[in-house]
């Protein structure tokens, strides 16, 4: 069984795109912070030494984990006003409004009296970024220790007024209460005229999941009201005084390089035009005048051969770099002694499974605003990685961190996509030029060319049975996908399971689940082969050969909620599947009814079974599991990116398909509260058992077994 | 370039523009109305959905010159006031939204739809909104708040009979 722990989490490596040094961190110092912020309660938690140098560099490598300590702060001012910073970034997974349930349960303050200030390299702590589903086990975590000193420090003070004992005081409702003196004083009223400073301590008392009231329940979007009105300001909706917009020369191919440049006509347009390097672009006073000025720059252009998406699993396999992972060396398990025990297995069976690149195509795609002040740049962009980002820029301006400030608000969506900082380096080299703010918002197909994809891989299965459905030897070859998730969960004596890098032809990185989805997709799928081959029942198998508690509680949950074992009708077909990542523990069960005449599959019903410890927020946990069905469907079913020779062949919205209303199927969820562990996040485990319930219902409806994502992009071939 | 007159949200407003500009792009960068949002450039996504005379329209594709003597419609000119629309209260009570951006578009081309058919059914729906994009996957909530906002009016407009 594999070992799950908070305190150990590796970075995995298809992070590719982090391979930016981590930033250093640059503190705004308290005295500063009252002097901001006016006077108060100021809670902060402190980073401990040994993490403050994980931050600074080492956490990249391949084993190292992330900080442990995750710092944050509270403030409560003169008004009782609540303020928290957390370098957190919200896109939509509402940690926004979940973090801010953590912090009114455990300060006891209404959740409108709560303002959060995220990502904002000035005014927050320095925070890795948002990925991994690490907001709830990290900061949720956190912030609840920092409002739990900040309530006993109420408390205290309320005692020390009243010189009563503080065992008689009670904190609620943003007062403290005496009641055997039936008095009581407003939070507002205790901090007046204060500076103090309190750090967490380990004994701050948290309250137990079991008496939540405000966590616990559920919790629509803080500021919803801002969304459905169209006040809320994204990335791309920012403006400045005197702002222009701007728009970059794109190369022709991938790799291209400039071997020739005239800008003269462009220039003649009024529009600022840059040349630097690879980087030509230009900024007007509006996106049209930038376009046309871009449009009338000529290039040449020097490109080199580059594959194609039809030779791209052949080519995965022959391009590995064994030694020479960019994150060190390939991800290998080996246990007990796996070519005996194929030796000896009554049956064995071999399998190849295969993923494509997909986009993560989030709504709003990549945009920054860009001011110069003298030396001093500020960017409002939609990152995960508002401080990884404000590394980027220091780096590509040569200027020191502590002149750069990013900003992030809440952005349109990223699902691991929006990582890196391309389009603020892009807007303020333009501003740079221009002296002016720029604003860069890609167009839909620079965000399908120009980002990066989820990585295509290639999956290699064998294993060995017994006759009675015991698994005795799993060998699984992973190349370039990536080894989140690569290893099996199922009790089997015998091991070898290898990540290989590769040299991607596409520029890959993070997408939500990471690799879970691929190598859950192998594995799951590989399971109902073997199932079938020793003729059980696939639920059954799984179950034999499963001892985590945690998994068998949730498959067994979906199952009767699904009715597992019902008889099917005609071109009806039922499968599952199923894992654990990012610490939840998911089952999903699909049915599908395919038409033999037409090809086409329909997805009908997906029932969901997840568990991720104590629940903070069950409605927006099920619309993160739903979401992640919703979009688990389009890399599942007809998602793929298609190139050729560096060029991108479907990088429209009008040719690549994505979920929309009539995919959905029926979605049901069960959720599993577990109140004695803690929470853990819930953004992408969801995902990664939707493809091989599918592709196993497919099977089940038809006998035809498919080992490609996406299963069925131009419907089931019958012939 | 053009002198073009807009009606937006009842509002008068006069651009200089080239008249092919796309009425986003004007929506957005010459009157700051940045509610409706660009997705995708080509109609495909609905987030820059608006009401054109009362019928749901991909701005991002209407040229700014077809549209000077119409009624435009913008998420900013749905609520009364401080009165929010039935179809955005709806989207508000059900959580049908997880990053919001296209929120907008999906209120607009609702609110287009009721306009049409007051009780719909989950098809209907569906048909009639598959043009519009959620990429966080919230469909069914979706579906469940236009139901939602079609049941207040269709109880509005019941009370308003009795009357």
């Amino acid at each position: 069984m594999i070992e799950k722990t908070h305190a150990q989490f590796p970075l995995e490596p298809e992070r590719y795109e982090l391979a930016a040094a981590a930033p250093y961190r640059f503190d705004l110092g308290r005295r500063e912070f009252f002097k901001f912020l006016g006077a108060g309660l100021l809670v902060v938690s402190v980073l401990k030494p040994a993490v403050v140098a994980q931050e600074s560099g080492g956490a990249r490598r391949r084993g190292d984990s992330l900080p442990k300590e995750i710092d944050a702060w509270l403030h409560i001012g003169e008004s009782g006003r609540v303020t928290v910073y957390t370098g957190k970034a919200e896109m939509g997974q509402n940690i926004r409004t979940s973090l801010s349930q953590a912090v009114a349960e455990e300060l006891h303050v209404p959740i409108e009296k709560i303002e959060m200030v995220m990502g904002d390299t000035q005014l927050t702590p320095f925070d890795m970024g948002t990925f991994g589903s690490r907001t709830t086990p990290t900061m949720n975590l956190q912030l609840r220790k920092v409002a739990a000193a900040a309530r006993e420090m109420m408390i205290g003070l309320a005692a020390a007024q009243w010189q009563s004992d503080r065992q008689h005081l009670v904190a609620a409702d943003g007062k403290v209460t005496d009641s055997q003196n039936k008095r009581s004083v407003e939070y507002a009223e205790l901090t007046k005229g204060q500076q103090l400073t309190q750090t967490v301590t380990p004994d701050t008392p948290l309250i137990p999941a079991t008496n939540w009231k405000v966590a616990g329940q559920s919790a629509f979007k803080v500021d919803g009201r801002d969304f459905v009105t169209g006040k809320h300001r994204y990335p791309s909706d920012q403006k400045l005084p005197d702002m222009l917009y701007g728009k970059v020369l794109r190369p022709p191919s991938f790799g291209a390089t400039l071997l020739s440049v005239d800008t003269q006509k462009a220039e003649q347009m009024g529009a600022t035009v840059v040349h630097d390097g690879n980087f030509v672009g230009a900024a007007a006073a509006s996106t049209e005048l930038a376009a046309a000025a871009v449009a009338a720059i000529h290039a040449e252009w020097k490109s080199d051969p580059q594959p194609s998406s039809k030779e791209l699993f052949d080519y995965l396999r022959k391009n590995t770099v064994e030694g020479k992972d960019p994150t060190g060396d390939g991800d290998r398990y080996d246990v007990g002694a796996v070519d005996q025990a194929f030796g000896v297995a009554d049956r064995r069976l071999q399998q190849t499974y295969t993923v494509s690149y997909i986009a993560h195509t989030p709504l709003e795609p990549r945009a920054a605003l860009a001011k110069w002040d003298g030396d001093n740049l500020t960017v409002w962009t939609g990152t995960q990685r508002p401080f990884g980002v404000r590394g980027q820029l220091a780096e590509a301006f040569r200027i020191p961190e502590d002149q750069v400030r990013v900003l992030m608000p809440d952005t349109g969506s990223g699902y691991g996509g929006k990582h890196t900082g391309e389009t603020a380096i892009e807007a303020s080299r333009l501003a740079r030029a221009a002296k002016r703010p720029v604003k860069l918002v890609w167009t839909r197909e620079e965000e399908f060319t120009w980002a990066y994809f989820r990585p295509a891989g290639v999956i290699d299965v064998t294993s060995g049975v017994r006759r009675d459905g015991t698994i005795t030897a799993w060998e699984f070859h992973n190349y370039n996908s990536g080894s989140a998730g690569i290893r099996t969960y199922y009790e089997i004596p015998n091991q070898r399971i290898v990540f290989h890098a590769v040299n991607s032809p596409l520029r890959q990185g993070s997408y939500r689940a990471l690799a879970a989805t691929a190598n859950h997709f192998a594995r799951e799928s590989h399971m109902d082969e073997i199932a079938h081959a020793v003729k059980m029942d696939p639920l059954e198998f799984r179950l034999k050969n499963l001892k985590d508690a945690r998994l068998r509680a949730v498959f067994e949950a979906a199952a009767k909620r699904f009715g597992w074992g019902k008889t099917k009708a005609a071109g009806q077909g039922f499968g599952m599947g199923g894992g654990y990542e990012k610490l939840g523990n998911i089952a999903t069960f699909a049915e599908v009814h395919v038409d033999r005449q037409s090809g086409d599959v329909k997805v009908v019903r997906v029932v969901s079974a997840f568990e991720c410890g104590a629940i903070v927020n069950p409605d927006g946990l099920r619309n993160q599991i739903e979401g992640s069905n919703v979009q688990g469907l389009g890399g599942a079913l007809f998602e793929a990116i298609e190139f050729d020779n560096g060029k991108i062949l479907n990088g429209r919205m009008s040719q690549y398909r994505v979920p929309r209303f009539s995919d959905v199927p029926v979605l049901e969820t069960v959720l599993l509260d577990r109140k004695d562990i803690p929470s853990v996040g819930a953004g992408e485990c969801p995902m990664i058992g939707l493809a091989p319930a599918i592709a196993n219902a497919i099977f089940d409806a038809t006998g035809v077994r498919l080992r490609s994502l996406p299963l069925v992009p131009n419907g089931l071939k019958t012939s | 370039m053009a002198t073009i007159r807009l009606t937006v949200n009842g509002r008068p407003y006069t651009v200089d523009i080239d008249p092919q500009t796309s009425l986003l792009s004007v929506l957005r960068e010459q009157l700051d109305l940045t509610g409706s949002k660009y997705g995708c450039g080509e109609g495909q996504c609905g987030a820059c959905t608006v009401l054109i005379d009362g019928k749901a329209q991909r701005s991002c594709i209407t040229r700014v010159s077809a549209v000077s003597q119409k009624q435009i419609t913008t998420i900013e000119g749905l609520a009364n006031g401080e009165h929010l629309h039935p179809v955005q209260e709806a989207f508000l009570e059900t959580g049908a939204m997880q990053c919001g951006y296209c929120t907008s578009g999906m209120i607009m081309s609702a609110v287009a739809l009721l306009q049409r058919n007051s009780s719909p059914n989950e098809s209907e729906i569906t048909g009639f909104m598959d043009g519009n994009i959620c990429r966080c996957g919230t469909y069914p909530r979706i579906v469940s708040a236009i139901q939602k906002a079609a049941k207040v009016a269709t109880a509005a407009v019941g009370k308003g009979a009795g009357r």
